[in-house]
């Protein structure tokens, strides 16, 4: 019987681990991930697929991370059932594992809509490293030459950019009217859009796949795909890369409760006792939102699982939340978007825009009561994480709201009481 | 442990501290080759802050709580928890500039040319980190400090 058992080893596992540890150096650990090594970087898969990164490179804790934490690693099991009465997890194979806490760190499935012909060979979803190792060697097998992305998000952006690399033609397929539209406004989505597309990259909006065709006698093998419109695009491989859902299927039938994801209060603990969920499993608090929705990214997994952590070892902690964050670094323009990007018109609401064509820098800034709740920046980052802190301490922006947009904008514009409070000066 | 902190009244903007930084993190440890032939280029790990007329140099904090060190996608950010040092692996970092979305302080820097982070290491194995020895004017300090 182990105290602790963590179904999931990746960003919210290994954060839940690292906490558990802080508080409890003995308590006996088990984690149980289907994945044969699963501390690595999921968002570094692409940089597998183009070459710039191995497997070792992509691995963000040791080998000896789960030895030295003194953790009983159970990779390359999946866990199959809960028995929440009982308190124990199943395996595959029907071996169960008996838990005192529990938390469930499965992650997300890759969502793939309902296409004819997403059973052909050459289709693939992109979220693992196994996804990641699959495209790369049919790429070099076939030897594909052109590639047709299924969505324009954080993961198309970054396989389009990894197939490029490899010399593939891609189009790139968005329902929405413009790339990135979760992240950015129509203007700055335009400015990437059009750098994108100077990459040499085929960019459709406001389509989707409605079918996939495979080769003439050979229906079995993707030969190109059908637009909402009905044209068509020859390719070899095409990537269903729409985003994630939450994998809740260990928990459906259960006592545990899930709305899109499982449902946790502030502590990260379920409606269930001594179980407790984080990561893109779950829905976990936005503070800008003031709700809790799903936000399947990764520094925010982290924190959720060493919130979990804490408390599941005995260390009251609340979760201070998180936001729609994230910073994207493809195609050479270097973008942070955090928290509302594209607001509908509200007269709560101060907007602040500015654009410098000349370098095709974008920024904008959200602003409630003269609290920053949106931040968008494109080409010009490196000061992000100032605003990004006024963000998160709501602190009142009001006395130098005019120098937020300036070019120097930093530390030395905020007011000297904030700056010693930070430790800035003395 | 042992931080670097700027004496705000005492900062002149000469901005000598951007460039003894970039000399030490040279790989010539020359001021003329390190700006103008070296390649990569070297990149200051400290930044001269300016809001006339006020000025100071920020470089990082090694924050107790790093928030880069949780946010970071590869693994490269580290709190090493002997010494207290955050420090950065540039062969793990993939540059994602997550990092520089979360650190309160401005204090990550892009280096472009090899598509990674920089930031400020102390100075490991000087007795004194270079922009503070080099400060004209006594503006940076290095002492104990708690954040
Ligand atoms: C291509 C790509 C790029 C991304 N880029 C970014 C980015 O730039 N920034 C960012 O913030 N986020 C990014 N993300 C998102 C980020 O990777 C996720 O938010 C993060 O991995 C979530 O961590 P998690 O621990 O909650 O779940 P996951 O990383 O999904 O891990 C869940 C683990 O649980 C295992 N598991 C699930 N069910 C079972 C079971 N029944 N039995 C055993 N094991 C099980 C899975 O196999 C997996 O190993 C990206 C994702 C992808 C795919
Ligand atoms: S880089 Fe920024 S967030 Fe990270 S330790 Fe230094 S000051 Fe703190
Ligand atoms: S840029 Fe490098 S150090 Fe920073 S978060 Fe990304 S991988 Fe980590």
């Amino acid at each position: 019987m182990a105290k602790y058992v963590i179904v999931g080893a990746s960003a919210a596992g290994i954060g839940a681990v690292e906490a558990i540890r802080e508080v409890d150096p003995v308590g006996a650990i088990t984690v149980i991930s289907e994945e044969p090594c699963p501390q690595y970087s999921r968002p570094m898969i692409s940089d597998f697929v183009s070459g710039k990164a191995d497997f070792n490179k992509m691995k963000c804790r040791t080998d000896e991370f789960w030895k030295e934490n003194n953790v009983e690693a159970l990779t390359g099991k999946k866990a199959t059932a809960l028995n929440l009465t009982e308190k124990t997890v199943q395996l595959e194979g029907g071996e169960k594992v008996a838990y005192e806490k529990l938390l469930l760190a499965t992650g997300g499935k890759p969502f793939v809509p309902k296409m004819e012909g997403s059973d052909k060979d050459g289709v693939f979803t992109f979220t693992t490293f196994k996804d990641a190792e699959r495209l790369a060697a049919k790429i070099d097998s076939i030897n594909a030459k052109a590639a047709v992305v299924i969505g324009a998000g954080l993961i198309g952006i970054s396989v389009t950019e990894a197939l490029l690399k490899r010399g593939l033609k891609v189009t790139m397929v968005e329902l929405q009217d413009k790339i990135l539209s979760l992240l950015l406004d129509a203007k700055a989505s335009d400015l990437v859009e059009a750098v994108v597309r100077k990459a040499g990259v085929n960019i459709v909006t406001g389509q989707s796949v409605q079918k996939i065709l495979g080769k003439p006698g050979n229906e079995g093998v993707v030969d190109g795909v059908i637009l909402t419109k009905g044209d068509q695009v020859p390719c070899d491989l095409v990537i269903v890369a729409i985003g994630v859902v939450p994998r809740t299927e260990l928990v459906t039938g259960t006592a545990v409760k899930i709305n899109r994801g499982i449902v946790v209060d502030n502590m990260m603990q379920t409606n269930v006792p001594d179980v407790y969920a984080s990561g893109d499993v779950t829905e976990a608090y936005d503070f800008i939102m003031n709700q809790n929705r799903l936000l399947p990214l990764w520094p925010l997994a982290v924190l959720e699982g060493q919130v979990a952590g804490y408390n599941m070892a005995g260390k009251k902690t609340t979760y201070m939340g998180g936001t729609n964050m994230s910073s994207l670094k493809y195609f050479g323009t270097p973008i942070v978007s955090i928290g509302l990007a594209n607001p509908k018109e509200d007269p709560a609401l101060e907007v602040l825009v500015k654009h410098d064509a000349e370098r095709n820098v974008y920024k904008k800034l959200v602003l409630k009561n003269n609290v920053i709740v949106g931040l968008t920046l494109v080409n010009c980052i490196e000061r992000a994480g100032v605003s990004f802190y006024l963000m998160k301490n709501a602190i009142n922006v009001k006395k130098f709201k005019q120098k937020l947009l300036s070019d120097d904008f930093g530390l030395a514009t905020l007011p000297v009481s904030l700056q010693r409070k930070m430790c800035v000066v003395q | 442990m042992k931080r670097i902190i700027a004496k705000q009244e005492l900062c002149m903007g000469c901005g000598l501290c951007e460039v003894y930084c970039t000399v030490q993190h040279s790989k010539s440890k020359d001021i003329i080759k390190a700006y103008n032939s070296e390649c990569p280029k070297p990149i200051s790990r400290v930044r001269l802050e300016v809001n006339k007329p006020i000025s100071f140099a920020i470089q990082c904090r090694h924050c107790e709580d790093a928030p880069c060190v949780t946010a970071c996608l590869s693994g490269a950010m580290q709190k090493d928890e002997k010494t207290g040092l955050v420090t950065h692996n540039p062969d793990k970092c993939m540059g994602c500039w997550t990092c520089i979305m979360v650190c309160p302080y401005g204090a990550i820097k892009m280096d472009q040319q090899g598509k990674v982070v920089a930031k400020c290491d102390l100075c490991q194995g000087l007795e004194e980190p270079a922009c503070v020895a080099n400060c004209p004017n006594q503006a940076l300090v290095f002492k104990e400090v708690k954040l």
